[in-house]
Parts: C-alpha cells; structure tokens; sequence
C-alpha cells in the first residue's frame, strides 16, 4: 500500500517535471511523459523513494507552504545579512563549524533540512552523519550542541517534520 | 526606462562576472576555483537568460537549463575528485 | 519595451537580482577563506539568480514556466553543489581562516579517525 502510494508520487512528480520542462499539453507531449514517467517510475521505483517520502497527509499539505514562505523570508534575510557583511570595510567575521543533531528520520527530510540550513543566514552545511549536522558559521553565536541546534535548526525542523518525519 | 534598467541589470552580472573570474584566477586552492567556476555559470545562467530577453527568442531558457544541469554535475564531478586527495 | 507597470516591476526584480550576484562576486574576492567563499557565493547567487528570472517572467510572461523550472533547479542543486564541496574541501584539509574559532568537526574526526 505505501508502495503504490509513493509510486504514484513519484510518477507524479516525473509528468510534472516533463511538462514543466515541455510546456504544453499537446496530445504527443503528453502520452510521451506518461509513457517516459512510467518506464522510470517501475525501472527506479526503490532508488528514487526519496522523491516520494513526502507524507501528503492534509496537515503536511497545509505545512508546505507556509514552509516555503518561511524559507524564501530566511533567504531574503540571510542576503541582507550577507550584503551588510560584504560590504562593511571591517570585514566583521567570526567563522566556525559547529555542530547540530536533527530529529528528522527520513533522507528528504534531512536533505531539505542540510539545503535550508545552506541558504539562511551565515549557515553552510558541511558534513551530515546520521543524525549530526556539522555546519559552518560566518558569525558563531554559540559554539554548544543544543544552544546552535537552537538557533539554526528549530526553525525549519517544525515545519519538515510535519511534512517528512 | 524598462530597457535603461535591463541594461544597467547586465552591467551588474557583468561586473559579477569579472569579479568571479578574478577569484578564478587567483585560486589560490583547487577548491577555490571551482567554487569561482560553480558562481561563473550561476551567473552566467542569468546572463543567458537576459541574453534570450534581449533577442526574444524562447529556445535560449534551455539552454540556460542544460547549462544549470551540466554545472551542477560538473562540480559533484570535481568535489569527489577532490575528495579523494589533493 | 513598453513601461507597463508590470514591465517596470520585472525590470526593477531583475536589477535587484543582478545586484545581489554583485554582492556575490564581491564576497567571492572579500571573503578570506574558502568555507566563507562558498557561503557568499551560495546564498548571493541563488536569491540574485531567483530574482532575476521572476523578472524575466515579468517581461516576457509566456516564459513563465520554464523560467519556474530554472529557478527550481537552481534552488534545489545550488546548496546541494556547495555542500559537496565544502565537505570535499574539509576531507581534503583546506586551509582556514585564522578567525576561525572552533571546528568541531575536526575535533570529532581527531577522536575517531
């Protein structure tokens, strides 16, 4: 059952990607992508469950967007923070790699999380090793584990563990 | 007053672009180029993308894809070359 | 082109945009290590790229679609290139700044090599 629910995930995301990609929804175009996103969907059913481990419950659906919205905030004020940095003449860093534990499960979940982690302010996932995140930081603000899991991951954390667990 | 500021938006990517080059150049580890080349075609994806708006013509926004696409292996394909000794 | 609103609002997006892959280059050339390179260059060049094609899709509305994929893949690959790097930099022992405060990192591949 939770196979044929991810396949048909999978296959969703395929066709959407195709006629993202195309375009258009002319007849040809169409039963080629579903021909193509068929064949790759029963070929690589297993290698590309990471695609599918998105929950699509409603509470997950209603979670995603407020998740990018959240995301796209953090990535206009990590610029502005970044901007502020590069331009001042004093150059005013105080770089290092801490490290961070998640309570994500899934590989989605954990990638999103190493992704957003990358794009927000001064954070740049270095190393993922099970459920440790090593993550260097322009201006470290706290070098303990639970006082940096704190600042840099909670705030993504609540919305991808509704979404992937 | 549209087209004064498309201009003066590739004046600005230009202006990234040299300044990815300079890095690109001066290294001074592996690393550091290819970080240089990862912003290059970044950039440059954004460069191809005014160059298909000042032309008109739709069929340049894939190439800016295969390019983004080919980019993006390019680096994995270095970092793991990296990865195993410098 | 005509100075529709919606015309000028793309052309305003796509300066911002450029603007933001200035500040990219210039914290490429500014930064003074290689971890502090990547962080500029990632986070400058994904919202300045993302922003210039909102722009684009501005001007030329009938882009729209394939500008979204472009700007999805660029969201999706970006981080994902300059996590694999940085870490490829770190296993290969890339030199850091001397600002630099803590690598716990190191530490923790010191006690368990």
């Amino acid at each position: 059952m939770a196979k044929a629910r991810a396949s048909v995930l999978l296959f969703a995301t395929l066709l959407g990607f195709w006629l993202l990609l195309n375009g258009s929804l002319a007849t040809d175009v169409l039963v080629i992508g579903v021909i193509a996103a068929l064949v790759i969907t029963l070929l690589f059913r297993d290698s590309l469950a990471v695609v599918s481990e998105f929950r699509a419950t409603p509470h997950a659906l209603i979670t995603a967007p407020s998740y990018v919205f959240y995301f796209l905030k953090e990535l206009v004020r990590s610029n502005l923070r970044l901007a502020s940095i590069v331009l001042s003449p004093a150059l005013p860093l105080r770089p290092g790699i801490v490290k961070v534990r998640t309570r994500l499960k899934s590989r989605m979940g954990r990638l999103l999380l190493a992704n957003s982690i990358t794009l927000t302010p001064g954070t740049l996932t270095v190393e993922l090793d099970g459920e440790w995140l090593y993550v260097h930081w322009v201006t470290v603000e706290s070098e303990d584990v639970d006082a940096a899991t704190a600042d840099i991951v909670n705030g993504f954390e609540r919305y991808l563990e509704v979404m992937y667990g | 007053m549209v087209e004064i500021l498309v201009y003066l938006a590739a004046t600005l990517v230009g202006l990234a672009l040299l300044l990815a080059l300079y890095r690109f150049v001066k290294g001074p580890s592996a690393a550091d180029r290819v970080v240089a080349f990862d912003v290059l075609t970044i950039v440059g994806i954004t460069g191809i993308v005014l160059v298909a708006l000042a032309e008109g013509r739709g069929i340049y926004l894939d190439v800016a894809l295969v390019y983004a696409l080919l980019s993006f292996l390019g680096v994995i394909v270095i970092a793991r070359y990296l990865e195993r000794g410098l | 082109m005509i100075d529709t609103p919606l015309n000028l609002l793309g052309a305003l997006l796509l300066v911002a945009g450029a603007a933001f892959l200035l500040l990219g280059g210039l914290g490429l050339v500014r930064m003074p290590d290689l971890f502090n390179r990547i962080q500029a260059g990632t986070k400058a060049t994904t919202l300045g790229t993302l922003l210039s094609l909102a722009g684009v899709a501005c001007l030329q509305p009938d882009w729209g679609l394939k500008l979204l994929l472009i700007g999805l893949f660029i969201l999706f690959t970006n981080p994902i290139s300059s996590q694999v790097l940085a870490r490829a930099a770190h296993r290969s022992g890339v030199e850091k700044s001397s600002l630099t405060s803590i690598d716990r990192l190191a530490e923790d591949q010191g006690a368990q090599p």
